[in-house]
């Protein structure tokens, strides 16, 4: 495939299946390897959309500063699309996220502020915002609220997995920004309409939780539960022993979030097993493992000790 | 018929700082109200009007049970209930 620049290499990533990790001949897991995009994650995709909508609107003009509340990925996609246009990019992140993540940003030139790492994410969100009011000429594409987040996966994702496998009966995605489900969930149930659009949540940590509150929780404004057929909630140590069972048994090296969807997408093929339906799961990989080798998770020599090893520092 | 309930930090303090409670019932709301007779308030803590309070979050072996029958979700022996605060983001 030949490409006029590395922007207009986002998508058209393989779908590969897991004849390993399959729960059965008749229940088949299909993996999304959006790790093959440039800048190595999915959030290529929404990052570019945004961007250009941004540009058609008049929003985004040249000499603009792009500002985005971001645990790395999305900070990456936009710093490298900001190198290539010339923008100024200030990326706001949790103080705990990875090493690797900030050295990302730092080569493409972003400047990071540092969120507070209680609150995760929420918090990153929450300073961002403050600092779009103190800064008006700032551009605050806002991937949580920012319907091209979706409308990339609507218009891209959505179609690819389509094309791909048209035999799909459900489709598995981390859910954070919410942006990947929704906009393949709206294609996808547009041409299948029985198809199941399934969220794998990451359950944060209890040294996390504790400085939550019940009433705190942060819904963004892309979601819309009415795309969803179900909802996981997957915890860490599940999500550390299905990343590395899908190193191991299928050599695909990816993130943790990854194995949060794999927890899912074999949930829900168990769940067919059990009632006898044959099914065709799709499911992302949204990024490499690369950033996340500081965390020691793929080298530990037992999935237990990977877990411990990764506590506290996997979903910032 | 015993179903491990996962607490989460911010009710713990009904739960003497336990982690993990047992209980049982044949839907949720039975299992709370199963809960509430050894652990005095965590039911209103969790269920409000006898609907699941909009930022708490159960899950039955990790499945939200929102997307399943809510609070009438039928549970058989050996399950997991996660009860959470509401949370999304933080991915990628």
């Amino acid at each position: 495939m030949r490409y006029d620049s590395s922007l207009a290499a986002v998508g058209n990533t393989p779908l590969v299946r897991l004849p390993r990790l399959s729960p059965s001949d008749d229940v088949r897991i299909w993996a999304k390897l959006e790790d093959r995009n440039p800048t190595g994650s999915v959030k290529d995709r929404p990052a570019l959309h945004m961007i250009e909508q941004a540009e058609k609107d008049g929003r985004l003009t040249p000499g603009c500063t792009i500002l985005e509340p971001t645990s790395g990925n999305t900070g990456i996609s936009l710093a490298m699309a900001a190198k290539l246009k010339g923008y100024r990019i200030v990326c706001v992140m949790p103080e705990n996220t990875s090493e690797e993540r900030r050295q990302l940003l730092a080569m493409w030139g972003a400047e990071i502020i540092s969120s507070p790492a209680a609150g995760g994410s929420n918090t990153a969100v929450r300073v961002a915002k403050e600092l779009a009011a103190e800064n008006p000429t700032w551009v605050m594409l806002y991937q949580y609220g920012n319907p091209h987040n979706a409308g990339a996966h609507y218009a891209t994702t959505g179609p690819e997995i389509l094309a791909d496998l048209p035999s799909i009966t459900h489709f598995v995605a981390g859910l954070g920004t919410t942006g990947t489900l929704m906009g393949v969930g709206r294609y996808l149930r547009e041409h299948k309409p029985d198809v199941r659009i399934v969220a794998a949540e990451p359950r944060y940590d209890d040294l996390v939780y504790g400085l939550r509150n019940l009433d705190e929780g942060f819904v963004p404004e892309l979601y819309d539960a009415s795309v969803l057929t179900t909802r996981f909630s997957v915890g860490s140590a599940d999500a550390v022993t299905r990343t590395r069972e899908l190193l191991q048994q299928e050599g695909i090296f990816a993130g943790v979030s990854t194995g949060a969807a794999l927890h899912a997408a074999i949930g829900v093929g168990n769940k067919a097993v059990k009632a006898g339906e044959s099914a065709d799961i799709a499911f992302v990989v949204a990024d490499g493992g690369w950033k996340y080798l500081s965390t020691g998770l793929y080298t530990a020599a037992t999935t237990e000790e990977a877990i411990a090893a990764v506590q506290g520092q996997l979903w910032a | 018929m015993a179903i491990e309930v996962r607490i989460p930090t911010i009710l713990r303090t009904y739960t003497d700082g336990e982690k993990a409670v047992e209980g049982s019932g044949g839907t949720l709301s039975e299992l709370f109200a199963d809960l509430e007779t050894r652990h005095t308030g965590i039911e209103a803590r969790i269920v409000d009007g006898g609907k699941l309070r909009r930022f708490v979050n159960v899950y039955l072996n990790d499945e939200d049970v929102r997307f399943l029958d809510g609070i009438d979700t039928k549970l058989t022996d050996g399950d997991s209930v996660t009860i959470l605060p509401a949370v999304a983001g933080g991915m990628v």
